[in-house]
Order: C-alpha cells, then structure tokens, then sequence
C-alpha cells in the first residue's frame, strides 16, 4: 500500500524497520552496499586506468602505490577490480531478477489454475533440473557461441526453473485459503487474486532464494569466463582476472588470489542478507543455505 | 508387493524426464545456427567430406529420422562419432567416466565426514556462538569460486609444501586418492555447507520429536540422545540432500577437472565446446542428465529401503 507520508514520520518508520533487523541483514546490507557504491563510482576511486599496461611496473607486489598489485602486462589490479563490480554485479543481478519475474509469474499461475497449465509446467521443471546447471549453460553456449549477451540467453532459457517451482509450492497452499475464497466470491479476476492477493504471500520464499542464487550466479559467470566462455579479455571480469593470473600463480599469487576474496566477500554479503531477510520475513528457509 | 509397486511406478515416473532429456540431447546438434559440420571442420573441408560427414552422422535425413535413429542408436550404447577425434563417442565418454564417478565418491566422502560432526555441533549448540560461527562460515564457503580455491589449494599444498600432486588421475588406486584429493577438497568446500545447512535443519526438526522426549524422560544423557537417535534419524536424510544436490556436484566438478587437468567427463565438456565437437557435447549432455536421473533413483530407493513409510503414502 502507497501512503503519502511526512518526512519525519517516513524516517522514524525507517528507524523502527532498522530496529528489528537482525544483524546479519544490517552487516549483509553494509558490506553489499559498500562494494556496489564502489562500483558505482569506480571511475573517482579507481587509482589508474583498469586498461593501462604499464611494461614498467610489471608483476609487482601489492604496495601503497598499488594495493592488489599488478598483474603480468602492469594493469593495477586494484584498479580492476573495482571497475570488475560493474560487470560481475550487473550480470549477477539481471541474470538473479530477470528470470525471477517470469519464473514467478508462470509457477504462480501454474499453482493457482492447476491442471494441464500445471501439468506441463511441472514436466518442463523435472527435465530443466535433470540437466546439471552449469553443463546445460555450456551446452547452449557451445550453441550459441561465448560471450556476455549469449550467457543472458542461455540463464534466461533455464534458471527460471527454481523459481517457478518455489512460487507453485507455495500457491498450492496459498489458493485454498479464506481470503483467496474471498476474493473469488467478489467477482475478481485470476489475473488480480494472483498478482494483487497471493503474490505478496508467495513471494518471500522467492526473495530469499534469490540472494543465493545472486551468489550462485556471480560464481557462474565468473566460472564461464574463467574457462573462456563468458566475458573476454581484456575486459576486467573477476573470473577472467583469476583466470589470467594462473599462470603466474607462483611469482604472482595476488593477481587470482585478491580478486578472488572479493568475490568471496561480494558472496558472503549477498548471503547474509539472505540469512537476515529469512529472519526478518518470519519464514523457514528456502535458500540454499 | 508394495516395494514392487513402488518401484514400478518410480521407474514409470522417469519415463516423461528421459524422454524430454534426450530430446533436449539431440536438438543441441539440430539448433547450431548454420552447418555443424562445417562449423567441426573450420570451413576448411571441401563439398565432398562435408557431404561424407553428414552422411555419417544422418545428418541428410529428415529430422523426425533422425531422433528416431538417435533413440535407436543410444539405447545400443551408439552417441554417434566424434570427426574431430575420429573415435565413437560412447568409447570417448567411457574413457573419462572413471575419474568423474571417482572425484565425485570423493569429494561427497569428505563433505559428509565435514558436514555430519558439524551439523551436530550446530544443531546441539542452537542459537549459541558455535552455530553461528558454523553458519556465517559456511556462507564463506558458499561464495568461494571452485576454481578459485582450487587454485589457491594448488598454490598451498602442491606447489609450495609439495604434499600432492597439482594434476592428472595417477594409475593405481593408490594414486587416485592421492591426485584427486585436492580437487575432491575443494568440490567438498562448497557442498559441505549445503550438506550442513540441510542436515542441521533435519536434526533440529527431529531434536523436537515425541521419542525424543521420551528419550529424554527415561534419563538417557543428551550425548546418548544426540548419537543414538538424532545422528541416525539424520543419516537418512543425508541421501537425498546429496541426490538433490548431485547437479550442483557436477556442475562444480566440471570446472574443477578443467583446473587439475582430470581426465573427466568435465573437462572432456571444456575441450569438446573449445572444438565444436558437437556429437561429443550431445552425448555428455545426455550422460550428464542421466547421472542427474539415475542418482536420484538410486537416492530414492535407498531411502525406501531404509524408511519403509514411504511406501504407505
């Protein structure tokens, strides 16, 4: 519900909602903020150019000048990094929200009308999960060759799956209660009982899931890159970055290892808020962990 | 009788799902945008062999022809033939499938053996300190990239204490474990926290069972609770965490082998898309999901096995 609300009253509601988060949530929230916001302003803290080789500062180890280092053409790690959570961060968010939309939506539906709809929907799911999630987005890649736009495709075909499957769970149980009864008896449509009515009830589980799935997917794209078949050099993709340091691992452990623990930490926040949103929702968990 | 029905209708169950695998399997050769073969060949092959090699692989038949042929051949064991490696695919799969099965055993050993004392741990220790820890640690382990810790495992124990080997199967049994520890640690990092999360669930949901208080009532200590009746009634849903998570093992198996150069299905996956190998990558699509499909048969009965209540429902 949209209330116009004065700015005082809209802070001290602010405060109170901050006041029953759990700890998890609010150091989840701090730590995925803070890496987005440097993301955002890559380009202002950013100390060199993410693209510049410089030959004279070759694999150099981390310092003042250069924090992470740099890697084996002189780019400043740090520097890549950071203008890494563009990429790692958009790709991870629209290949987490996209398919959750329509995956939502059609197992939503699914639950709510039940039969051939159901039916259907249900076979898709069993055979979408009988392929390895990784091996079928490899599969459609070799398909569709690699590249950022093709892995888009590829999540966009499959990860919906988990979601639908979530939101028809949770419907099934939501359609027989009172209120859904209720609003049939007043004449609404199914397109108003399930978005406007149920939708509310049934989406926790989904938001929850979607905070390990973020992570999962973060960890997917940088794994397809790092094999070559996701985001190319030189771009400064995080996976690709672990991938271009391997070689280099023994004179130059910080080239994979430090983009590494920011993706560590990027996960690490990203689950928090999942662990604190399944306190603060009142729900039993549906995440991974 | 009711095992025999059960059993029965499991396998009927599979039926709609393997027929949707396979003919997802197939469609990965129909749907290339272009000419497969020509794609196989780098465009530097003249009419004459592209026309040969879509003879070989059927490719000049109608499409319905050619799923019925590619159903046909695959329930003889025939995926068809790799042009790049001149081989029978089924013998190329058949080759890589020994070190799969062997990391994956592996790496499910050492997660429930981190997983089963840890779960307990939290699940005893509820709300305390030591559950937490245990939580926010497995998160860290969650959101570690395979191929990173991999690699950093490799830095550690390979290249600077020199305990293992860095990469390759060995030949004996012996040099199996010793190779595949390594990459069977670090698949085992992120499934020991799924495996600890979900196990620490069951236990928490038994700990307030009916005969637990009654354990409890007759004076039994909660070290003997806890081994005797928590640890066994959890054990049981080990099997279908693991079932259930099967596809994420897989998944990371497959970058893992690429990391340490394991001659598995996996990195066979990595070197067949690097190729356009296409009937290579058709038959580990289908070999993939029918490991998926037949482990969780496996899980399932096993678990009727175990817990004849299923059979009742």
């Amino acid at each position: 519900m949209v209330v116009a609300v004065s700015p005082r009253r809209h802070a001290g509601r602010v405060a109170r909602e901050l006041a029953v988060w759990p700890a998890t949530l609010k150091v989840g929230t701090v730590i995925v903020a803070t890496i987005v916001l440097a993301g955002l302003f890559a380009p202002l803290i950013a100390p060199y150019d993410p693209f510049y080789q410089d030959f004279g500062t070759v694999l150099q180890p981390p310092s003042l000048a250069h924090p992470f280092g740099t890697d084996m053409v002189g780019r400043d790690v740090f520097s890549r990094v950071l203008f890494g959570i563009r990429i790692d961060m958009q790709i991870g968010f629209f290949t987490t929200y996209v398919p959750m939309i329509y995956g939502v939506a059609l197992g939503a539906a699914a639950g709510y009308f039940g039969g051939w709809l159901d039916a259907i929907l249900m076979r898709l799911l069993d055979i979408a999960m009988a392929f390895p999630f990784l091996v079928l987005i490899i599969v459609i890649l070799s398909i569709l060759g690699p590249g950022v736009q093709n892995i888009y495709i590829a999540v966009f075909l499959v990860a919906w799956t988990m979601y639908a499957r979530l939101a028809r769970a949770e419907m099934l149980v939501e359609r027989n209660k009172d209120y859904i009864l209720a609003a049939r008896t007043l004449g609404f449509g199914p397109g108003r009982i399930i978005f406007r009515h149920a939708l509310p009830n049934i989406i926790h589980s989904s938001i929850i899931f979607s905070m390990a799935d973020f992570v999962l997917n973060i960890l997917l794209v940088s794994g397809l890159s790092f094999l070559g078949l996701g985001v190319q050099p030189p771009l400064p993709e995080w996976g690709a970055m672990i991938a271009e340091g391997r070689d280099y691992i023994l004179q130059a452990w910080w080239i994979s290892t430090l983009p590494g623990v920011v993706v560590v930490i990027t996960g690490t926040g990203l689950s928090l808020i999942g662990d604190g949103l399944a306190h603060r929702l009142g729900e039993r968990q549906h995440g991974l962990l | 009788m009711l095992v025999l029905s059960y059993v029965l209708g499991r396998l009927v169950q599979m039926v709609p799902v393997v027929l949707g695998v396979v003919l997802i399997a197939f469609l990965t050769i129909q749907l290339v945008p272009g000419d497969p073969v020509r794609i196989m060949l780098h465009g530097r092959a003249t009419d004459e062999v592209v026309a040969a090699a879509h003879a070989r692989l059927g490719l000049d038949q109608p499409v319905p022809v050619q799923f019925a042929r590619f159903v046909w051949n695959a329930l003889h064991g025939d995926l068809g033939t790799s042009i790049i490696q001149q081989a029978p695919v089924t013998a190329i799969i058949a080759e890589r499938l020994g070190p799969s099965i062997f990391l994956l055993s592996y790496s499910a050993l050492i997660a429930i053996v981190v997983a089963l004392p840890l779960a307990l741990l939290s699940a005893s220790r509820h709300g305390r300190p030591v559950d937490h820890a245990i939580r926010i640690g497995g998160m860290i382990g969650f959101a570690m990239p395979p191929f990173w810790i991999g690699l950093l495992l490799m830095l550690l124990f390979g290249l600077t204490l020199g305990l293992f080997p860095i990469s390759g199967y060995g030949r004996s049994f012996g040099e199996h474990v010793v190779h595949l520890t390594l990459p069977s640690l670090t698949i085992a990092l992120f499934l020991a926290p799924i495996l600890i999360q979900s196990l620490r669930g069951s236990m928490l949901e038994v700990m307030t069972a009916d005969y637990i208080e009654v354990a409890r009532a007759k004076g039994l200590s909660e070290r003997r609770i806890m081994a005797k009746h928590v640890l066994r009634n959890a054990l049981i849903p080990t099997i279908t965490v693991l079932a259930v998570n099967i596809g994420w093992l897989l998944s990371g198996a497959v970058i893992v082998e690429y990391v340490f150069s394991l001659p598995g299905l996996g990195s066979l996956l990595v070197r067949a898309v690097g190729f356009r190998d296409y009937p290579v990558i058709q038959g580990l699509a289908l070999v993939f999901a029918m490991l998926v499909v037949v482990v969780n048969l496996l899980a399932d009965l096993a678990y009727m096995l175990v817990d004849r209540r299923v059979l009742r429902a």
